[in-house]
């Protein structure tokens, strides 16, 4: 590593990056429909994404409805059930998730943490997020068009997609795959944008190891996105192919129902090592957004600095660069290669080094700090706990041999909801409470938030954890209805039941969520600029919420890193990013 | 202090529920028991984890939540710390991948006395096929399938005539390796039996296999794990281990491939004389 | 997944060259006060931002090559013979790069008639190339090789659509260069626009070689080569 040494500058150097041009909305349209404000595509994004989510959410009620008591309702079969499944985990996954940490909280939180006007290419962004809601519509009309959404499971495993044993084939698989064309289109205009502005418009002090850990997760998510979505783009492009011209890309020699039809000579495993190069990445693209803020919800409301903050930007940066060479690690039974699976488990087991690093950060910032145990904070530490299991499960599924007997169980489904589902779902909400008074200028209800909170997690929790045991019974995923099998005992559907009731109510505690979001937007107690007493700079507009170009006349200057919490001898438990330092202050230079 | 409370109460909550959980692993019917080792070796030292991180934290909660005049202490970071914990993960990392490693070698490693059977699956069904008395089973292609041929073996290979082709359940001689070849001719299936541990996909256009030694006898069920189509829950069938005498009783009633498709011949052959 | 696996490691040395660069090992805690950024001064947002698109163009390409190269070990491989305007328009494209280049150098001199004519130029040889492309599909059609008759054919016809669209899209900012000259923006915005644009070309020039090689089994003797050595 080049030593590059630490400059201090007396002086300071002047104005702004030069070629970012601010575009000023003429009129109510271009100011709040077609905005190319950063702040407001963020909300743009967040909405879409969590109104398309709500409909996932309702989706997983019916699933576990029919699981928890299967055969009551009659309104539910098993192709629905499939179908279920499908959107619920691919709305989930992709266009919630993706979409809320990286248009939402990216588009929101990047300038204004690294102290820019706006995004660097506004146009572009904008166009991000309506390309964004078209792909939404055109997933959200699968479920009127004959024959329904695809029921392919959100893995989309070919030739099973596309075949006519599957529920959607007519136009569900089509739709999707052209939905999941346009979200990578899209998402690779508003990428282009997060990366660069976070390269490019850091304002002046803004090194890279002064940025909050919150950049540095959306930014090396971003770049990741950037990478992986290719490989989804591709293999969809293929599947389509596939579909409406009868190409044999991935599809063999088969005979379906008795019919032999036209495919030959294709490879199944080929898509699956295409969709697994973007899907592994993928779940780090959710986890990073979120390590980053957890990060700083942690520091922010134990009053500390985060603990070990060098090794946490290096962990994001080394899990970001692992994982692309794990994603055979969900292909162990696919009937690959079997000597893949030494190097895949290795791999995978060494990315657990950096992730526990950062775990244990997360906890040792805890260590004598002054926890102040609001939402936020609360979220955290909830987090924490579902993180923390869900990642130590996947060094059960990680660890070649073991995978074996749980792949394709609710073991599985356990795993990945504990931690690509419920763990960054709990820092969206962390992320939410803790941003909120800045997006709007006023706190959201505490009380609610608590009762949202404890419900949630606790609920959540009630749902997953027993699923484990499930799967190590050995209860395969994706089956509608256990039925009559011997292995598995009467107490088992109790079990389900019981995990279904949770879920219900988890369920109905959000709608206490959307209430508390609508309800404080006009009743919620008056936050100012600073209601959390954060360092970083988002903290610091004039005002709030943060005008048109965000800063006013000039921009920040930043003269310390984004931790400066309980520093000894200062006279508050922070100081922000854009405080001079004592020197300069007697120069009569002021934030 | 309530939320500490409850903070340790998940962890105590999940610790207790794993040793006292009604719902465990089946019984084990073949010879992986190594798996279930490694399976418990995790447990023991994720589980470790978990109640030490969580209980870390709930103490924390409990010691440094905010009270009037408390201010936190500074430190920026304990490089000495943060290695010996780095060390101690990677040995905890190395104790779950190596004994995995050594183990998935074996699962990969099939002895050389292994005999092989054949599993088919399509939508949503199985079938199964035995090497005849030449020991070898024939070249099959979805090509080839057809009502009179529904395993689509090729009629030109010699050593296909022989096989012994399986109308219903499958039957195993305990205490035998197995090498299980396992092929598809419409969608990705995997032959599933809880009690043996071992599994593996189906792939339309290639064969895929695994081994195992069934080590008890019984009937187990065969599910697929994985999503074939609607019926994919319903995709069922039964393994039945029996003692080699048994076995070898089951094993002569059934049929070979040529005498299946001359009998077929000869009820087609019949039918159309009827329907003449 | 080996090309992909090249690709990714190719950028990851880049990465891992600039973060180097980014003083990652300072303890930002004890460094007070206004820090002399590393940040090269010179390098425009859009030129980042189309390095970036780059990185990410490429990996599509890379994983087509991927897909392809996993593809052709399949038993019903029958590769395609190669047309011979292909060659034709390979030099096409040559020529476009070479005038948008000129275009360039032309606009760091300040001559506003060469950079006009570089960038007709270039937009007239890349819609040339396209039309030639197209015009390959056609015969690849009427002499029998369809697109769902082969996996070769599919490829062929798909890897060429790739780049085809990539390049219709670098049509689209080349015209936006050219009414920018039109409507006489000053020179040194130009020149960035012109930059821009003969950058994207050169890329689309280097990703075509690659393609063309393994199209035309180049690619696939080299490696036998490389292999011969190596044992």
């Amino acid at each position: 590593m080049v030593d590059i040494p630490y400059q201090e500058v007396t002086g300071i150097p002047p104005a702004e990056v030069a070629d970012v041009e601010l575009y000023h909305p003429r009129s109510w349209w271009t100011r709040y429909v077609f905005s190319q404000d950063a702040k407001v595509i963020a909300v743009q994004y967040s909405i879409t994404a969590m109104a398309i989510g709500m409909v996932a959410l309702v989706l997983s009620w019916l699933m576990r409805l029919q699981l928890g008591f299967p055969g009551t309702f009659s309104f539910i079969d098993p192709s629905q059930y499939l179908q279920f499944i499908t959107m619920h985990g691919m709305i989930m996954v992709i266009y919630l998730l993706t979409a809320l940490f990286l248009g939402g909280f990216g588009n929101y939180l990047i300038p204004l943490m690294v102290g820019a006007r706006d995004m660097v290419f506004p146009y572009v962004n904008m166009l991000s997020y309506w390309v964004y809601l078209l792909a939404v519509i055109v997933l959200a009309a699968t479920f009127f068009v004959p024959g329904g959404p695809t029921g392919a499971g959100w893995t989309l495993y070919p030739p099973q997609a596309i075949l006519s044993g599957t529920p959607g084939q007519d136009w569900g698989i089509v739709l999707m795959l052209a939905s999941l064309i346009l979200f990578i289109i899209g998402f690779t205009m508003g990428g282009l944008n997060y990366v660069v502005t976070v390269l490019q418009a850091r304002t002046r002090g803004m090194t890279l190891m002064r940025l909050p850990l919150t950049v540095w997760g959306i930014f090396t998510a971003t770049v990741m996105a950037l990478l992986a979505f290719p490989a989804l783009f591709v293999a969809s492009v293929m599947l389509l192919l596939d579909r409406l011209l009868g190409t044999s890309f991935f599809m063999p020699t088969l005979v379906e129902m008795g019919q032999q039809l036209k495919y030959g000579g294709g490879s199944p495993i080929l898509f699956q090592h295409l969709f697994w190069f973007f899907g592994h990445p993928e779940v780090y693209i959710v986890a990073l957004p979120a390590f980053g803020i957890i990060s700083d919800l942690i520091s922010v409301h134990a009053r500390k600095n985060i603990f070990g903050y060098r090794m946490m930007v290096w962990a994001i940066v080394a899990i970001g660069a692992l994982s692309f060479v794990v994603w055979a690690h969900h292909m162990y039974v696919s009937g690959m290669h079997p000597y893949f699976g030494f190097f895949f488990a290795t791999t995978t087991l060494i990315i657990a080094i950096p992730t526990a690093i950062k775990v244990y950060n997360w906890v040792l910032t805890l260590w004598r700090g002054d926890i102040h145990l609001t939402v936020p904070m609360l979220y955290a530490l909830a987090f924490i706990i579902t993180f923390v299991n869900g990642g130590l499960t996947g060094l059960f599924l990680g660890n070649v041999v073991v995978d074996v007997p749980l792949s394709d169980t609710m073991f599985v489904v356990a795993h990945f909801h504990m931690v690509m589902g419920i763990a960054p779902i709990m820092a969206v909400f962390g992320g939410i409470y803790h941003w909120y008074p800045k997006v709007t200028g006023r706190m959201l209800n505490e009380a609610l938030g608590k009762f949202h909170f404890w419900v949630t997690f606790l609920g959540a929790y009630a749902i997953f954890f027993p699923m484990h045991y499930l799967g190590l019974l050995g209860v395969p995923r994706r089956y509608h209805d256990i039925g009559e099998t011997a292995f598995i005992p009467a107490s088992a559907h109790d079990l389900n039941a019981f995990m279904s009731v949770a879920a219900l109510i988890v369920g109905f505690a959000q709608l206490v969520f959307v209430f508390n979001m609508i309800w404080s937007l006009m009743k919620g107690k008056e936050a100012g600029g600073n209601p959390w007493g954060a360092t970083s700079l988002e903290w610091q507009t004039p005002e709030t919420p943060p005008g048109h170009g965000n800063w006013g006349k000039e921009l920040p200057v930043v003269y310390r890193w984004a931790y400066d919490y309980s520093v000894p001898g200062a006279t508050r438990d922070f100081v922000p990013q854009n405080e001079p330092p004592a020197g300069l202050m007697a120069q009569g230079v002021h934030p | 202090m309530a939320v500490a409370i409850i903070l340790l109460l998940v962890a105590v909550a999940s610790v207790l529920f794993h040793i006292y959980s009604p719902w465990w692993w089946t019984p084990i019917a073949s010879n992986w028991r190594y798996i279930d080792d490694t399976i418990n070796i995790t447990f023991w030292i994720t589980g470790a984890v978990f109640f030490a991180v969580i209980a870390f934290m709930a103490y924390c909660v409990f010691r440094f939540h905010h009270k009037e005049g408390r201010r936190a202490a500074y430190n920026p970071e304990n490089k000495k710390l943060e290695w010996w914990l780095s060390i101690g993960t990677g040995i905890g990392v190395a104790a779950m991948l190596a004994p995995g490693l050594i183990v998935w070698h074996q699962f990969v490693t099939v002895p050389a006395d292994a005999t092989e059977v054949e599993v088919m699956g399509q939508q949503w069904q199985w079938s199964y096929r035995l090497p005849g008395k030449d020991g070898r089973l024939g070249t099959s292609d979805a090509r080839h399938v057809s009502s009179e041929n529904p395993m689509g073996l090729n009629l030109d290979d010699p050593y296909g005539k022989d096989d012994v082709v399986i109308q219903d359940d499958l039957h195993l001689p305990v205490g035998k390796p197995v090498k299980v070849l396992l092929r598809s001719i419409d969608v990705l299936h995997d032959f599933y039996v809880p009690e043996f541990r071992a599994k593996m996909d189906m792939i339309p256009g290639a064969v895929t296999y695994f081994w195992f030694t069934p080590t008890r006898t019984g009937t187990f069920e065969v599910l697929c794990a994985e999503l074939c189509g609607v019926a994919h829950a319903q995709m069922r069938s039964k393994v039945i281990v029996q003692e080699e005498r048994e076995y070898h009783a089951w094993l002569e009633k059934q049929r070979t491939f040529a005498e299946l498709s001359e009998q077929r011949g000869v009820a087609k052959a019949a039918y159309k004389a009827d329907s003449e | 997944m080996s090309a992909i696996i090249l690709y990714m490691a190719g950028l990851a040395a880049i990465a891992g060259w600039w973060l180097s660069q980014q003083r990652l090992a300072a303890k930002p805690w004890l460094e007070e006060g206004v820090i002399a950024d590393s940040r090269g001064e010179a390098l425009p947002s859009a030129k980042v931002g189309l390095g970036v698109f780059l990185a990410v163009a490429g990996s599509l390409f890379a994983l087509l090559i991927s897909a392809y190269s996993m593809r052709i070990n399949m038993a019903d491989w029958r590769t395609l013979p190669v047309p011979r305007l292909l060659w034709f328009n390979t030099g096409v494209l040559v020529v476009s790069s070479v005038a948008l280049q000129w275009a360039y150098m032309a606009a760091r001199r300040n001559d506003l008639e060469d950079v006009i004519v570089g960038l007709l130029a270039g937009g007239a040889s890349a819609v040339t190339f396209l039309i030639g492309q197209l015009l390959i599909w056609q015969q690849l059609n009427v002499t029998g090789y369809f697109l769902a008759s082969n996996p070769a054919n599919a490829f062929f016809y798909l890897i060429t659509a790739a780049h085809g669209l990539h390049l219709i899209g670098g049509l689209v900012a080349l015209g936006r260069t050219t009414a920018k000259v039109w409507r006489g923006v000053e020179m040194i915005r130009l020149r960035l626009s012109v930059e821009l644009c003969a950058i994207y070309w050169h890329f689309l020039l280097l990703v075509w070689l690659v393609l063309l090689g393994l199209l035309t089994g180049w690619t696939d003797d080299f490696v036998d080569i490389c292999r011969r050595l190596l044992t």
